[in-house]
């Protein structure tokens, strides 16, 4: 694919204590498009990150961003890339925009007072500006971290768990700074177990469990792919047992005998649906309603992480 | 070259002194002055010169050095120690900038730090004794030299070490006495000749006697010396941090 930006071949990691983290991951981000990274905990997501921010040896594998090897072309690799880490790490007693021009200056940027008032501006951060970070709360803490990221201009950014411990206004303009910063281009990575802030901004998801990546597909295409959908039908009489005549069709009693619920797979030739509405005819069983359920990305994830671990 | 990460290390450690400032200069000035009421007042009073210099000024440049190189050691210590504590130092290793740049930022800001204070002890000495420098442009290459090459030592320091205690150890238990050790408060010539012999494997010797030479013109080894002992240490220690970033020694998992 020629429009990776971060390419990243058979990574492997394993730990000095012989923990293997990451086994042989391969994973192609493309430029300019919000990848969500999902997983348990101690999935490898923070290995992940950390290997390609040079946080991490590879065991084996290999990285490039931009095209730049991360490790034979550390200079060029690094300098398109901005990290978010999972751990709020801040000197304390440094002042916001000390800590935040520090960062562009590490990054080999030359000084730009405009763009560090952008950066905190856009992060609620400009009136905060010389406050010494330890007396700020944990919200702005992981807003400090943002904006030290984004001081020197990244092309690629990895936010970690940007949105642990941020209520849920604090989220929703997280959110809107994650598609502001797409909008300009910027490629983004973010590893989250939140799955609706998953659906809610990614274009594609990526699931690891155990140091593998499980599946990395577009979002709609997803939740479409392994969309199984429920047909709930509402009784007019409630009943206490399925007849046995309808026994084939998988049903479940649901809401204390006020509704069937019917199992399919949309994607499937036939739904059986019409077999089932004869049979249910045939029982004279009056229906008052019927609706359709999709299954959401969390029951797909549960559903994945679990056939793993099984 | 990113020499923007240098300055910007350096800038920020700067800082970092500056918010510290009377600590940092009035501890060292405090326990100097206590050096020379009681060596050089009280018990330099029963002592006769050391070839023809009293021995209040004779302790001066030993004063310094022991001043300088536990500062430089723990300065550079605590400068590189202190990110990987909190974890700030995520930073620094994701950051487009060599081995070499970051650790110049460090040692440089160390370096200066303790410069200044070896600056601010000579000041004050003159308050207490008489002084001439013989050969000024020598005293501050080697002051600047000393500075540099040990906060290169206190650099490995703190990265070597996994807590404080470890972080104290070095400066405690190696550096002070080596110093004292070194020729900081008598002549290498004053030893019975055995200990004159064991003491030529303590590098400080050469340091001191290097320096004290370039305020006296007497020194317990030759000048030469002196200065290659200086230079070869200093390489060995870019060396192994050299080592230690290429392979991640303690820094990187
Ligand atoms: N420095 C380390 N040394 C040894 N093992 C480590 C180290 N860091 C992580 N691990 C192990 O590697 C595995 C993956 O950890 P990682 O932090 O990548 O998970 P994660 O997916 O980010 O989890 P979480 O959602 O909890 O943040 C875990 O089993 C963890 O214990
Ligand atoms: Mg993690």
């Amino acid at each position: 694919m020629s429009d990776a930006i971060v390419r990243v071949s058979d990574l492997t990691k394993t730990y000095a204590g012989g923990l293997t983290a990451l086994r042989s991951v391969s994973l192609d981000i493309r430029q300019g498009e919000i990848l969500a990274l999902l997983g348990p905990n101690g999935a490898g997501k923070t290995t992940l990150i950390s290997a390609i921010c040079g946080l991490v040896t590879p065991s084996s594998g290999t990285v490039t961003i931009g095209g730049h090897d991360i490790l034979r072309d550390y200079r060029a690799a690094r300098s398109l890339v901005g990290l978010v880490p999972q751990e709020i790490n801040l000197e304390p007693f440094e002042k916001v925009i000390t800590t935040v021009r520090f960062s562009r200056g590490l990054f080999g940027k030359p000084q730009n007072d405009d763009h560090v008032e952008r950066v905190l501006r856009q992060l609620s951060l400009w009136d905060k500006r010389d406050t010494q970070t330890k007396e700020l709360s944990g919200g702005m803490k992981r807003r400090v971290l943002i904006a030290k990221a984004l001081s020197h201009e990244p092309r690629v950014l990895f936010l970690d768990e940007p949105t642990a411990g941020v209520d849920v206004e604090l989220r929703r303009d997280m959110w809107d700074t994650v598609r502001e910063l797409k909008a300009l281009g910027v490629t983004i990575i973010l590893t989250t177990h939140y799955i609706e802030e998953a659906e809610e901004l990614a274009d594609r998801i990526g699931i690891i469990a155990d140091g593998e990546i499980k599946l990395v597909e577009d979002k709609r295409a997803l939740m479409h792919r392994m969309g199984q959908k429920r047909l709930v039908i509402e009784l007019s009489e409630p009943l206490d047992t399925i007849p046995e005549p309808l026994a084939p069709h998988g049903l479940r009693l649901a809401e204390g005998g006020h509704a069937l619920v019917y199992t399919y797979d949309k994607t499937a030739g036939r739904t059986g649906i019409r077999r089932l509405m004869v049979d249910l005819e045939a029982q004279d069983i009056a229906l008052s309603d019927v609706r359709t359920e999709e299954s959401t990305l969390e029951e797909i994830f549960v559903d994945l992480v679990r056939k793993d671990a099984a | 070259m990113n020499l923007r990460a240098t300055w910007a290390i350096y800038k920020f450690e700067m800082a970092r002194t500056f918010r510290t400032l009377l600590q940092s200069v009035v501890s060292p000035v405090l326990s100097t002055s206590l050096y020379f009421v009681v060596f050089g007042a009280a018990i330099g009073s029963r002592i006769d010169e050391v070839e023809g210099v009293s021995y209040g000024a004779f302790i001066v440049p030993g004063l310094i050095m022991l001043s300088v190189v536990v500062q430089s050691v723990s300065n550079a210590a605590f400068g590189i120690y202190f990110p990987k504590f909190i974890g700030t130092i995520y930073e620094l290793l994701s950051a487009p900038a060599s081995f070499l740049e970051i650790t110049a930022g460090y040692v440089l800001a160390a370096a200066t730090k303790s410069l200044a204070i070896g600056i601010i002890i000579l000041v004050t000495a003159f308050f207490f004794v008489d002084l001439t420098i013989l050969h000024p442009f020598w005293m501050l290459t080697f002051l600047v030299l000393t500075c540099f090459s040990f906060s290169l030592l206190g650099f490995i320091v703190g990265i070597w070490a996994r807590n404080f205690e470890q972080l104290q150890l070095v400066p405690l238990l190696l550096v002070t006495p080596l110093i004292f050790l070194g020729g900081a408060f008598y002549s290498v010539s004053m030893l019975p000749p055995v200990w004159q012999t064991i003491t030529l494997f303590n590098p400080v010797v050469y340091l001191v006697s290097g320096f004290r030479w370039s305020f006296f013109g007497m020194a317990d080894v030759a000048i030469g010396w002196s200065v290659l002992a200086i230079l070869g240490f200093t390489g060995l220690c870019i060396a192994i941090i050299g080592v230690i970033f290429r392979t991640g020694w303690r820094i990187r998992a």
